[in-house]
């Protein structure tokens, strides 16, 4: 059994965000970069079917520039067996289409029983890239999984709908699953599995399409978000001092205590 | 050349998903504003819920239909609507950004070689091209994109982005039933359910305070307990919360979970991403604290206090006690 997994690096969550002169897209110098969050629960579910199973082959694939490789070091520390690190400067601001494209194209000759990732990047946020490289690879497909059940020979997942409702899928394999972020709690590295990692292999290789050939959306500014209220800011930095404001003015402005 | 509008009505478990009527306007909006018309599509066994949307400003309902199409499958939804698209061959494909459409729409779009211009918050029509405007970063930064080529563009809109109560009233708009081909569909659906019938009904209280990750710790919820104890409020929380098993899901307010409208909402920590502000922006009065003074949540919050939580909030409660009385 091989399951792939496609993980993304992205911002650090708490990262300060700036527009880069150009204004078609953030200053990357100065941020630090994470793994997404819901590629890092894709690779754990990834690692307990693999634990379940009793063996098989956890491969990761990333597309992104070398800054990527501590994604990849990381999954290989946490348990994965191996890594494809689809090497490009370029594919930064690609859209959905041509990062699914690449990524299909990487994940074919794995020939895997079970394509993971999580359910949309941190930063883009398209919540595509799995699906369209599932329709690309001829793989049928299911969205917002928190649940996956693979210990007879039938997969069958639960998917998250909306508003507290859920569904069982009984799925034919190969099949590629976007995983929804919190349904595990994701595992460590230990000092035995970095150590391992150094061994194992991580494979560069090139994208098999030049990005912006299949991209058909262009972002053109970015900006920071127009705000849609007029916010009042209390207390200037003063935390108590804002507390205090904030009491007096729900009660005797907002008057909703 | 591509020509015309369609707009996607979904409707699940029995019954019309209101964020169509949203998609609807935004449609409209569009059309107007590239003059073009609009046609509603709806997929289903048969016409049920094509003739309920017939009440709009439009230029017919389109009901595609095979018995496939009973129950939802991303692949019987992609084959329908992938026939209605050629034989129709319009410039835009409007969807409401729903977890259904999120399922089934990029792949859609896949086979006509694009993808999907997702979650967008507006648009702007203007000679001839359209701006559509979309969150990048979780809400922290908003982009312009365009659409370039030939062919169909699809687009998605976050919900409330629209207001569904605007969509144009029409004469009645014809439904036009066509059968489709539906091929092998490769996953086999279980009747929809509801974990646990929510214990918890957040939308009818008053006051909500709501903790995001800014918490830190579980025992650190009885801080924000205590405030909305003395407000007469419930204690809610974002996804991250609950996710952690920190408080139970029918806390939890955003696209997975409830939705709420109070008179005052407290936000403590949340940085306000995109899933957890679909839930709660309507608030009558919304109040944010955090400590980044570039969090989305200050974009929808009245009032704002940049600083610790943990600072504020026993301040706050030993005031409003004081106030009280």
């Amino acid at each position: 059994m091989k399951i792939v997994v496609l993980m993304k690096q992205v911002p650090n969550k708490d990262a300060v965000l700036r527009v880069r002169g150009d204004g078609k897209w953030v200053e990357e110098g100065d941020l630090s970069f994470e793994v997404n969050e819901s590629d890092g629960y894709a690779l754990e579910e990834a690692l307990r079917l693999k634990e379940k199973k009793g063996g098989g082959e956890v491969v990761v694939v990333t597309l992104g520039p070398q800054r990527a490789k501590s994604v990849i070091k990381d999954a290989l520390a946490r348990g994965a067996d191996r890594a494809v690190h689809v090497v490009t400067e370029e594919f930064g601001q690609a859209g959905p289409f041509a990062a699914a494209k690449v990524l299909a194209e990487a994940v074919r000759g794995e020939s895997p029983d079970l394509v993971l990732a999580g359910l949309q990047s941190d930063d883009h946020g398209y919540g595509q890239t799995g699906v369209i490289a599932a329709e690309l690879l001829g793989l049928p497909h299911a969205t917002i999984v928190i649940e996956v059940d693979w210990s007879g020979e039938q997969l069958r997942v639960k998917r998250e709908l909306e508003s507290g409702w859920y569904q069982w899928y009984t799925m034919q394999t190969p099949a590629l699953l976007t995983i929804q972020s919190g349904i595990s709690q994701i595992r460590y590295a230990t000092l035995k599995g970095i150590m391992a990692a150094k061994k194992k292999e991580i494979r560069e290789v090139q994208p098999a399409v030049a990005p912006g050939e299949s991209e058909f959306q262009t972002v053109e500014r970015v900006y920071l978000p127009l705000k849609q209220k007029q916010t009042q800011f209390l207390g200037d930095g003063d935390a108590k001092k804002g507390a205090a404001q904030l009491a007096e003015k729900l009660r005797n402005e907002a008057r909703v205590i | 050349m591509s020509n015309g509008i369609l707009v996607f009505i979904e409707h699940r478990q029995g019954a019309i998903n209101k964020v169509s009527y949203e998609a609807v306007a935004a449609a409209q909006e569009l059309g107007a504003g590239t003059g073009q018309e609009v046609t509603a599509v709806v997929l289903g066994a048969d016409a049920t819920f094509a003739n309920e949307v017939t009440g709009f400003k439009l230029a017919g309902v389109l009901s595609a239909e095979n018995p496939k199409l009973a129950d939802y499958t991303p692949d019987a939804y992609a084959d329908a609507f992938e026939q209605v698209v050629k034989q129709r061959d319009p410039a835009f494909v409007i969807f409401p950004h729903t977890y259904l459409v999120r399922d089934f729409a990029p792949k859609l779009a896949a086979r006509f070689g694009k993808g999907l211009v997702s979650d967008c918050i507006r648009m702007k029509a203007e000679g001839g091209g359209v701006v559509f405007t979309r969150r990048l970063f979780q809400g922290k930064m908003d982009a312009d994109v365009t659409a370039r080529g030939e062919g169909t563009v699809f687009a998605t809109f976050q919900s409330g982005a629209y207001r569904g109560d605007q969509a144009e009233r029409g004469e009645g708009a014809q439904v036009e039933s066509v059968q489709v081909e539906v091929g092998e569909v490769r996953m086999q659906p279980e009747a929809p359910f509801q974990e646990v019938k929510a214990a918890v009904d957040l939308t009818k209280t008053e006051i909500i305070v709501a903790i995001g990750r800014g918490i830190k710790s579980q025992e650190n919820i009885a801080l924000a307990q205590k405030l909305a104890e003395l407000l007469g409020g419930d204690i809610a929380a974002s996804r991250p919360i609950c996710d952690a098993g920190w408080l139970p899901i029918d806390r939890q307010i955003g696209s997975s979970g409830q939705t709420v409208a109070p008179k005052l909402y407290i936000a403590l920590g949340i940085s306000g991403a995109i899933q957890h502000l679909v839930g709660m922006k309507n608030a009558g009065t919304i109040v944010a604290v955090n400590k980044d003074p570039e969090a989305p949540i200050f974009d929808i919050a009245d009032y704002g206090i940049v600083g610790d939580l943990f600072e504020v909030v026993p301040t706050l409660t030993e005031e409003i006690q004081k106030l009280k009385g």
